[in-house]
């Protein structure tokens, strides 16, 4: 895995996410500076620095809800912008997000919640669906829950359906942005938790913007440490997370921990 | 003075019950053609491309902007002119759906722009294709806030339905001018057709709130 911001960047063969000199600027605010980093499959990478240094906005990219001013981004040898509209919908396809907040449809029931891009998108039949909705909804502890509409949850329990209604439809990459973010500080261990299973329990590349360095270390293969729009320092989460060579990071570090 | 006489009351019946049933049809069919011309509108405003997003907005702004009597006189005095020639009723109903359909339109919009940024972005992460965004997501959401408004807008249009008398459709309180030009009574049909008003808006009022509750879970 390559991340070095500054001048050569090999493709190597294997690679299932690469920002290219990827830039994003809101206003005169440069969010994401010449950006260049890769994942290969089945990785799970950490971003990690302060607020507002664009970690959610890589997500955003990759979710094409937010568009990068210059630089390319592929997802497995795919270009993303610009891409005909069958390619970015083959792209989505592939990647889940899971939102700070929730973003659960409140005018659906839990179950329905998960059933209802599978079924719309992917074919499946309705039972086929619900069964398969069923046994997520089982696997993050709410498959009592079916029936009940998302207002009625705890944050925790709406986050973990979040989190089945992503994987329902099978993606290969998770993109997990602050998804503990909002929940009170008692309700944050069970979302993590689910969290840890599917990273240990499937192949699913993961992306994760998180201030829980706990997590972090539990899940990350690596962790990419961001400020000013850059990749500042990058590494397996034991040495970025307890030996940062960076002055950068051990004050951001030394802030969060 | 004179007193109240019942007997114009009962004179009055047939042609108030003929205007009666009008007024009712202008209403229900007009907010019809509100409800769904005003969704159009709003879909509109929201379109990606200029091209769309434009016209919709001049069209809705300047219909907004013009009298509905201007608009009634146009329809039925105009355009037969350029070979574009219905009855009275149907130039009545048209005319009141289009006009209240910009006023709906507004309504729709704000409800759209209060579903969340978030449920897009969702519905985005889902791959739910965009129709079906609309359908299951977001209109479901919208709705639900509007009805109130919208409600307002029925009992508005009621109350406009005698601007129809100005192209010769008998509504009821064009029957009861006829009524009283051959009687010289005119106390007891304007007060049945007043009366009638209420007792009109009262339930469609009560309606609109039974929907709402029905809608909000």
């Amino acid at each position: 895995m390559s991340t070095d911001p500054s001048q050569t960047f090999p493709a190597t063969a294997d690679e299932l996410i690469r920002f290219d000199k990827v830039t994003k600027r809101f206003g005169s605010n440069t969010v994401l500076d010449n950006l260049c980093f890769s994942v290969r499959p089945g990785k799970h990478v950490t971003l990690i620095g302060p607020s507002g240094s664009g970690k959610t906005t890589i997500l955003r990219m990759l979710m094409t809800l937010v568009q990068p001013d210059e630089g390319t981004i592929t997802v497995h040898g795919d270009r993303l912008f610009p891409a005909d509209r069958k390619q970015v919908r083959a792209i989505r396809r592939d990647i889940g997000m899971v939102f700070q907040q929730f973003n659960l449809f409140p005018n659906m029931s839990v179950l329905r919640n998960v059933t209802e891009a599978p079924v719309r998108v992917l074919g499946l039949s309705r039972d086929e669906a619900r069964e398969r909705g069923r046994e997520l909804l089982d696997l993050v502890g709410l498959g009592d829950r079916c029936e009940t509409r998302p207002a009625q949850l705890s944050g925790g329990q709406q986050q973990r359906v979040a989190i089945a209604r992503a994987l329902a439809m099978r993606p290969r990459i998770l993109l997990l942005d602050e998804v503990t973010s909002a929940l009170d500080p008692e309700l944050v261990a069970g979302v993590l938790d689910v969290l840890r299973d599917v990273a240990r329990t499937t192949d699913i590349t993961m992306l994760c913007v998180t201030h829980e360095m706990n997590f972090a270390r539990d899940i990350s293969d690596e962790v990419l440490m961001f400020d000013s729009g850059t990749v500042i320092e990058s590494g397996p989460p034991e040495r970025i997370l307890s030996a940062p060579e960076q002055e950068r990071t051990r004050e951001f570090l030394g802030a969060v921990l | 003075m004179n007193g109240w006489d019942w007997s114009a009351v009962v004179d009055f019946m047939p042609r108030f019950r003929d205007g009666l049933i009008l007024t009712l049809r202008v209403l229900v069919l007009g907010s019809l053609l509100s409800f769904t011309l005003g969704l159009v509108w709003a879909i509109g405003f929201r379109a990606g491309t200029r091209l769309v997003r434009w016209p919709v907005h001049a069209v809705t702004e300047f219909i907004r902007n013009t009298p509905l009597l201007v608009q009634l006189f146009f329809f039925f005095f105009v355009l037969p002119e350029w070979g574009v020639q219905f009855s009275g009723l149907t130039t009545g109903t048209i005319a009141i759906g289009l006009h209240y359909s910009t006023y709906t339109a507004q309504v729709y919009r704000a409800g759209i722009d209060a579903v969340p940024a978030g449920q897009w972005e969702a519905a985005t992460a889902l791959s739910l294709p965009v129709g079906r965004t609309w359908t299951a997501v977001i209109l479901p959401q919208a709705i639900r806030r509007i009805v109130p408004a919208l409600g307002n807008y029925v009992i508005s249009m009621l109350k406009d339905t005698p601007l129809l008398a100005g192209i010769s459709v008998l509504e009821m309180l064009q029957q009861s001018r006829l009524e009283s030009a051959s009687t010289f009574q005119y106390t007891e049909p304007l007060t049945v057709v007043g009366i009638a008003f209420v007792l009109i808006a009262c339930p469609a009022s009560l309606l609109m709130r039974a929907l709402e509750r029905r809608l909000v879970h």
